[in-house]
């Protein structure tokens, strides 16, 4: 079998094989070492994949986004702030899938600290979209998600903040599943926003997403937040969309403003296959969903401001002292220093927007009504869900946009999050799926499928049946 | 709730912040910052009197574990990435008197 046939298959493909004994675990592995990286998706990859260890993910290369902590691996969070730092520890989410067999095999390229939809805010370059190299993959789980689609890793994680996995996912014609806040540890997930950052996979199949997160999902005594998925994760089988009901909104849908024709018409046809595989389509309400980019904009900023003042060139990372002899410079001109070279642009916006919210005398304005948005978008989503088993709609209003169209403007780079906000905001579990390609641009288009708390098995199932009713074969030329 | 922000308090807040920004920076900062506001703003129109603001979605409710002694990070692992590591301890510069 040929290295590039190899790397065609899903990781439930090869699995299967190996299990048959018609695929070695060894085989498997090493068809992903020392592929050249087009793309700058990879900011570390191992030069040889290791032998691999018995489990159920045994043999399976894993693409780990750089936000997570790798011992003795170099991690940077895609910021100059961090460059060179090599943590004493690793992530809980990396130890689970290498207790089950799985090697990281990379670690990838992101917006910086996780901020961004196009993963042109990563210090260390952008990453090309694997379908037009003009075009940007999305972000902020940018590298790993161009590393699954372009065939340098059968799987990857990312984490997902307001979409950083469902939206590069959607851009690059792959699979993206948030799960629900809790279900895996944050323990050594670099921290952007910490009520609404989760973990999740990045695949090419619905089924390969379930593998990762049968794997990750559990409880951690290091992440009092944790909680795993009660019951756990079931593999998906086959079968229809019979007895489900779909919800579509009638406030919230692909007749928003912003919505380019060919993510409406992908979303519309998909509507269709939905109910020729049996599924029923009903009209709920989420009036305020349209408010989620509003509130996830004061929140998410807020807790970064937070989170970030760690970074203060204090006990690890990038040090900037001052001209002459350090020793007459103070303490406070070298945090302001170091925070603003190692900073990029758009982390210093965020923390900026983020102090200003919490700051004396507008904190109710901004921070508790945000918060007070958040509890009426749960609210909206419990209300659908008393009507239907899941919401659908388009996971990003646009396909892949050129590289640089979108860097001047930073409220226009937000709207990339529209449809992808308001689960974070309320902290359930949602997916992308490819819907296909856009008639006019040729480029993927994905689709939002999201269910209440804790329902992964049963999103995972119904993503999976309408996976194969879409039938999306998609793979970028290049 | 005033959208616009302006020089001073993009100072302001940049002090609060822990960041020195350039001249640019500033007039970049405070025209983006207003435009972004500008959009956040329309929340503040809306009238959610009553409604309990959420600052976690998941129930969770005293979350312990037994308090009982476990090894931690040891010295010279902690100081391996320190910028300016002295006998055995983060150096840092006098915080001087300002």
């Amino acid at each position: 079998m040929s290295d590039e046939s190899i790397r065609g298959m899903t990781a439930t493909e090869a699995l299967e094989r190996i299990g048959t004994g018609d695929l070695s675990a060894r085989e498997f592995a090493s068809a992903f070492d020392g592929l050249r990286d087009e793309l700058n998706a990879f900011l570390w990859a191992r030069e040889e994949v290791p032998a691999p260890d018995d489990g159920t993910l045994s043999g399976i290369p894993v693409a780990v986004k750089d936000i997570f902590c790798t011992q003795g691996v170099p991690t940077t969070a895609g910021s100059k702030i961090l460059e060179g730092y090599i943590p004493p520890y690793t992530a809980t989410a990396v130890s689970r899938l290498e207790a089950a067999g799985a090697a990281t095999l990379a670690k990838t390229n992101m917006d910086e600290f996780a901020m961004g939809s196009s993963n042109e805010n990563s210090a260390y370059g952008d990453v090309l979209n694997p379908w037009d190299h003009e075009r940007v993959p999305g972000g902020s789980s940018g590298g790993s998600t161009a590393a699954v689609a372009g065939g340098l890793a059968p799987v990857a994680i990312g984490t997902d903040t307001g979409g950083s996995i469902r939206q590069p996912a959607s851009l690059c014609g792959i699979v993206g599943l948030k799960p629900t806040y809790g279900a895996i540890s944050r323990y050594g997930m670099i921290a952007f926003a910490s009520s609404l950052d989760q973990c999740g996979p990045l695949t090419r199949s619905v089924a390969d997403a379930a593998l990762l997160l049968r794997e990750l999902e559990g409880r951690d005594p290091r992440d009092s937040t944790s909680t795993g998925i009660p019951g756990g994760v079931e593999l998906p089988s086959d079968g229809d969309l019979s007895g489900l009901r779909f919800g579509v909104a009638t406030d919230f849908s692909h007749e928003a403003e912003g919505v380019e024709p060919d993510v409406a018409q992908l979303f519309q046809a998909t509507l269709s296959l939905i109910e020729a595989a049996g599924g029923e389509l009903v009209e709920v309400e989420l009036p305020n969903a349209e408010h989620g980019l509003s509130a996830y904009y004061v929140i998410a900023p807020a807790e970064a401001s937070a989170n970030l003042a760690r970074f203060d060139g204090v006990r690890y990372g990038l040090r900037v002292d001052g001209d002459g002899d350090s020793h007459q410079q103070t303490l406070g001109e070298m945090y302001e220093r170091t925070r603003s070279q190692g900073f990029g642009a758009e982390v210093k916006r965020r923390i900026m927007l983020g102090t200003y919210a919490l700051s004396s005398g507008y904190y109710d304005a901004y921070y508790g009504q945000a918060q007070r948005v958040r509890t009426k978008i749960a609210d909206d989503f419990a209300g659908a869900f008393g009507k239907c088993d899941f919401v659908v709609t388009p996971t990003s209003p646009t396909v892949a946009f050129e590289r640089g169209a979108r860097t001047q403007d930073p409220f226009a780079m937000y709207l990339s999050d529209y449809f992808t906000v308001p689960m974070s905001l309320a902290g359930i579990p949602a997916i992308s799926i490819p819907a296909g390609l856009g008639a006019a641009s040729g480029l993927p288009v994905g689709f939002q499928v999201a269910g209440p708390a804790f329902s992964e098995s049963g999103l995972l199932q119904a993503a999976h049946a309408l996976e194969s009713a879409i039938g999306f074969e998609g793979r970028p030329s290049g | 709730m005033g959208a616009v922000i302006d020089r001073d308090q993009v100072l302001h807040v940049a002090k609060l912040a822990r960041l020195e920004l350039s001249d640019d920076e500033v007039e970049q900062m405070a025209k983006e910052l207003s435009g972004i506001l500008e959009h956040v703003d329309r929340i503040s129109e809306l009238d959610l009197e009553g409604v309990e603001p959420t600052s976690h979605v998941v129930e969770l409710e005293n979350v312990l574990r037994a308090d009982e002694p476990r090894p931690s990070l040891d010295r010279d692992e902690a100081l391996a990435n320190a910028p300016d590591p002295f006998d055995g301890a983060f150096r840092v510069p006098s915080p001087g008197s300002s």
